[in-house]
């Protein structure tokens, strides 16, 4: 039996990746190129639009996919093609060697598919005694090391020409030369001998369309021509998912699939084949073959190929019948959310995924694999988002990855960690107890001093205020020590509300139009940062009590008239649970919150922290789906967003700002844009606009919309990828030359800072709230 | 898009995946084209030319020393120069050609060639493929069927993403244009 991987052996897999220098660059200088060149593909189009079409054509295609696979079965037989359906993988494997067996098929070619990986045909097929050879570069040279292959569309990027020269000089018994352009040549001559002695020939389809019997190859190479032409025997191996209506379905398709992948408007080849073709060979292979057991008619077979169409349910169909995860089976395979993936672009794709890469990689391992591979992948997600902005289907990734986290834990046992977690959790007054124990406890580790000048941290209500803990307590591994980790406060944010209200000018003026605003802190910046808080409320009564003062036009011209609340009963947001893969927990907590908040008719619930925003306003209905949790999640605003839009910052400021009154502070600030800001909300420009309205210089960073590394309960499960994302970031900002860096979550504000100053950077980091509280 | 903006711009898409676009006035005319661009001695294969066509190829190379293989392609799996093939459409948006190859020579005329040369009339490139979805859903219903799309040489990016062209297919592909 297989020796079951533990999450130590993973992490051991992890270090190795990330020690792999030339996976590392070739990763980075990939994630780079394909961010411009996916640009540039769709220039022109709607992408939006168009992914919106492709993701209604698989999505109908799905509900009638019972229906589609009968008119394709009927067509394709009309046309002479044997058309099985297999319920499994072994199945699957067992009905091809069949075909084999009966073609008297000895030597095999293939063509790339993703679907004879998902059940290991090669291997099935070499078992029973067959000469299966790739034909596609990448997959020829994974095959040949003993591999699988470590992304989708480019199965051998993990690679190097020496490596691969090295490959070849053993194959073809002869020194090569570590030039592609040779190395490619190679392959030519090689892999053209295997096409020509080939019996039988495997492709996958990325379309099968139904009204037509018509199956659909994307390539590059022309190696799946060849497959589909020189072999006497043609098999098709594709998923019941690829089923399509009709090929301007597939078409559409079509128009996406290429871009998103590699940035390609499209492939070389696109190959449509109906049913058998014209086959001159040699027929001394068994012809008709025995598993023909047709009625076909012997001119209709007169100089054919034989032709099976494989289709594969694997699952899919339980899948299908599933509600909310019917949308994975949307896929179209492009790679794309591999592309884009933080953690993917750290350690590659063999270290996440299991036969599928990426996030669909994450997803489809616990349905396709078992959940035996899937539980340690599925934590290997910092929650960023990115794959779904660019997911060529539309499928909601990162829910979905949480959403098979949580049921491979309700399976399998929920881990003593985040059982605890969900615990303390579901119980408010019971973890902010354990806070302020946290907050006495950590005592012996703490500092009271600021790090540097570069220390952006104010010091707070007292000289003794802990600042950061100096060392971490010995329950964490060194590995954690990559940053400066903040302590915890000595005063949390409810506990000064108290007075920040008194002192709050609540200005009764009848005159005046009232917003009643309530405050969600979140943990992180109740318990860790609570002077960013405080630096917000400034921020928002300066504002409000400016608000006539420059005759500022809008609200009908009237006064604006704050009331602040703080509503006692609110929690955790709850999205620590559901990283932990604990959904009960995190429904329970949104449960708390919504009612802590729904007794003050509130017109705004403004939260500092993005994670906390997006996720009150995203997953909260989701969790507790009720009209109260609607209206609660509806009235959930971001701080920069209800800054710049609600109480008009920028137009306030650059009033001032012609005046030439310009509070110069920094040199150049640069702007790291939280995931669950700029993908999770959708709010890009709002604080970049602010960050120009104090009159500072902005410049923009390369990658201010990449992930911090933070994911919260991700860096606590992977330091080391969490690590080397957080330096990549580090790098990028330190390249803007910018002195000051800004954000707007308190928790990239702890990856942030703790790396800045743990490696000495030449910038400070603050919350945006921070920085507009310094009175201009 | 007028007509005129469509073939302008399947020459530019075309051009830009390394494709070579010529323009002809007759069939002729690309005949002679596509002769220009051999070498004495090449082997070439031209299934499927009819009788109206046929005579024309065969005098140029005779002409030129050049063997011409009209069937029994797959005796020369290991490569011959060039294939010469009508392609049915044009898609300008992509600068791809659309050629049907039921016929296991024409396929094999577009896949052991080391330079293609597709032969496409003016009037039948069109805008975009969606555009053609009923063209191209009549064409590939037919059983037996074989319809390509055809996008520029043969190419891999599988060693270190460097793109390379020519890996199982053609290293060049050349269009040419036919006016009438
Ligand atoms: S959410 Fe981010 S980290 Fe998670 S799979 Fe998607 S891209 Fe990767
Ligand atoms: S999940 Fe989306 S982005 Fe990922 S491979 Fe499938 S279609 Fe492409």
């Amino acid at each position: 039996m297989e020796k079951l991987e533990t999450i130590k052996d993973y992490k051991n897999r992890i270090d190795n990746a990330l020690e792999n220098q030339f996976l590392r660059s070739a990763m980075d200088k990939f994630a780079i190129a394909y961010r411009e060149s996916r640009k540039n593909a769709f220039a022109g189009i709607d992408t939006d639009t168009l992914i919106a079409e492709v993701a209604e054509i698989k999505r109908n295609a799905i509900k009638n996919n019972d229906k589609l696979f009968e008119e394709f079965k009927s067509v394709a037989q009309k046309n002479g093609v044997h058309v099985h359906l297999a319920a499994t993988a072994n199945e699957a494997n067992e009905i091809i060697s069949k075909i084999a067996k009966d073609t008297g098929s000895q030597k095999i070619i293939k063509s790339k598919s993703m679907t004879a990986e998902e059940i290991h045909l090669n291997k099935w097929l070499e078992n029973e005694g067959l000469k299966v050879t790739e034909t596609d570069l990448g997959e020829w040279i994974v095959q040949l090391r003993h591999e699988g292959p470590s992304h989708m569309v480019m199965p051998a990027i993990h690679l190097s020409r020496f490596q691969v020269a090295e490959l070849f000089s053993g194959v073809t018994g002869k020194e090569q030369d570590a030039e592609i352009e040779r190395l490619v040549k190679v392959a030519r001559k090689e892999l053209r001998e295997k096409f020509v002695e080939a019996d039988m020939g495997i492709t996958g389809a990325n379309f099968v369309i139904a009204d037509t019997g018509t199956i659909g190859l994307v390539t590059n190479e022309g190696n799946a021509r060849l497959v589909t032409t020189l072999p006497k025997v043609h098999v098709v191996l594709a998923g019941i998912d690829k089923l399509l209506p009709t090929i301007k379905d597939a078409l559409t398709i079509a128009k996406v699939l290429p871009r998103n992948a590699t940035g390609q408007k499209l492939t070389s080849y696109v190959t449509w084949i109906t049913g058998p073709s014209e086959y001159l060979g040699d027929n001394s292979v068994n012809y008709p073959s025995q598993s023909s057991m047709s009625a076909l008619s012997p001119e209709s077979t007169f100089n054919k190929r034989e032709m099976h169409i494989v289709l594969l349910d694997n699952g899919r169909r339980k899948i299908a019948s599933d509600p909310d995860f019917s949308q994975i089976l949307q896929c179209v395979r492009c790679g794309a959310c591999a592309n884009v993936c933080p953690v993917y672009r750290m350690v590659g794709g063999h270290t996440l995924g299991y036969i599928y890469i990426g996030a669909i990689g994450l997803i489809t391992t616990y349905f396709f694999h078992g959940a035996k591979n899937a539980k340690n992948l599925v934590q290997n997600c910092t929650n960023c988002g990115a794959c779904k902005a660019v997911c060529a289907a539309g499928i909601d990734l990162p829910r979905l990855i949480k959403e098979v986290h949580t049921k491979i834990q309700d399976e399998h046992g929920h881990p003593l960690k985040s059982l605890m977690l969900g615990k303390v959790l579901r119980d408010r007054k019971m973890f902010h107890t354990l806070l302020r124990i946290a907050s006495v406890a950590q005592k012996p580790f703490i500092t009271t001093q600021n790090i540097s000048d570069k220390d952006s941290s104010p010091k707070r209500v007292s000289a003794e205020e802990p600042l950061y803990l100096r060392h971490l307590p010995l329950i964490f591994f060194k590995e954690h020590n990559f940053r400066t980790l903040p302590a915890i406060t000595k005063v949390p944010f409810r506990d000064r509300w108290k007075s920040v209200k008194a002192n709050t000018k609540q200005l009764k003026e009848t005159n005046k139009k009232s917003l009643k605003i309530g405050i969600f802190s979140g943990c992180v910046q109740d318990f860790v940062y609570p002077e960013q808080l405080e630096a917000g409320l400034k921020v928002i009564q300066r504002l409000s009590s400016n608000f006539n003062t420059d005759n500022y036009n809008e609200h009908n011209n009237k006064q604006l008239n704050i009331t602040l609340e703080f509503p006692m009963d609110q929690s955790c947001c709850g999205l620590p649970a559901l990283m932990m893969g604990e959904k009960d927990a995190a429904a329970d907590v949104a449960v708390q919150n919504v009612n802590a908040f729904s007794e003050y008719e509130l017109d705004y619930i403004v939260t500092l922290c993005a994670s906390c925003a997006s996720h009150l306003k995203h997953a909260v209905p989701k969790l507790v789906n009720n009209t109260v949790a609607k209206d609660f999640a509806d009235k959930v605003i971001p701080f920069s967003q209800f800054v710049n839009q609600v109480l008009s910052y920028e137009k306030q400021h650059i009033k001032k700002f012609d005046n030439n009154n310009l509070p110069l502070k920094y040199n150049k600030i640069t702007w790291h844009s939280p995931c669950h800001l700029c993908r999770g909300l959708g709010i890009k420009d709002d604080p970049k606009q602010l960050i120009k309205a104090t009159g500072n210089t902005f410049v923009q960073a390369k990658e201010e919309e990449t992930c911090c590394g933070f994911g919260g309960s991700f860096s606590a499960n992977f330091p080391a990828i969490s690590r080397e994302i957080l330096n990549r970031k580090l790098d990028d900002v330190e390249n803007t030359g910018a002195d000051l860096l800004v954000t707007e979550c308190p928790g990239c504000v702890m990856q942030l800072r703790g790396g800045a100053l743990n490696q000495n950077r030449k910038f400070k980091v603050v919350h945006l709230a921070e920085l507009l509280s310094v009175k201009s | 898009m007028n007509n005129i903006n469509i073939i302008s711009e399947f020459k530019e898409k075309a051009s830009l995946v390394s494709a070579v676009i010529h323009e002809a006035d007759t069939i002729e005319d690309s005949f002679r084209i596509a002769i220009s661009l051999c070498k004495k001695n090449f082997i070439i294969a031209s299934p499927q030319l009819d009788n109206s066509n046929l005579p024309l190829l065969e005098k140029l190379c005779i002409e030129n020393g050049i063997t011409l293989l009209k069937e029994n392609l797959r005796k020369y799996t290991n490569g011959i120069d060039m294939g010469i093939t009508f392609a049915d459409f044009g898609i300008a948006e992509t600068g791809t050609i659309v050629v049907s190859s039921d016929s296991e020579d024409k396929r094999l005329s577009t896949m052991i060639s080391e330079i293609h040369v597709a032969l496409l009339y003016k009037s039948n490139i069109r805008a975009t493929a969606l555009d053609m979805a009923d063209e191209l859903s009549a064409l590939t219903s037919r059983p037996s069927s074989y319809t390509a799309f055809i996008t520029g040489p043969s190419r891999t990016a599988d060693i270190e993403r460097v793109l390379a062209i020519g890996v199982h297919g053609p290293i060049a592909l050349h269009v040419i244009i036919i006016a009438a």
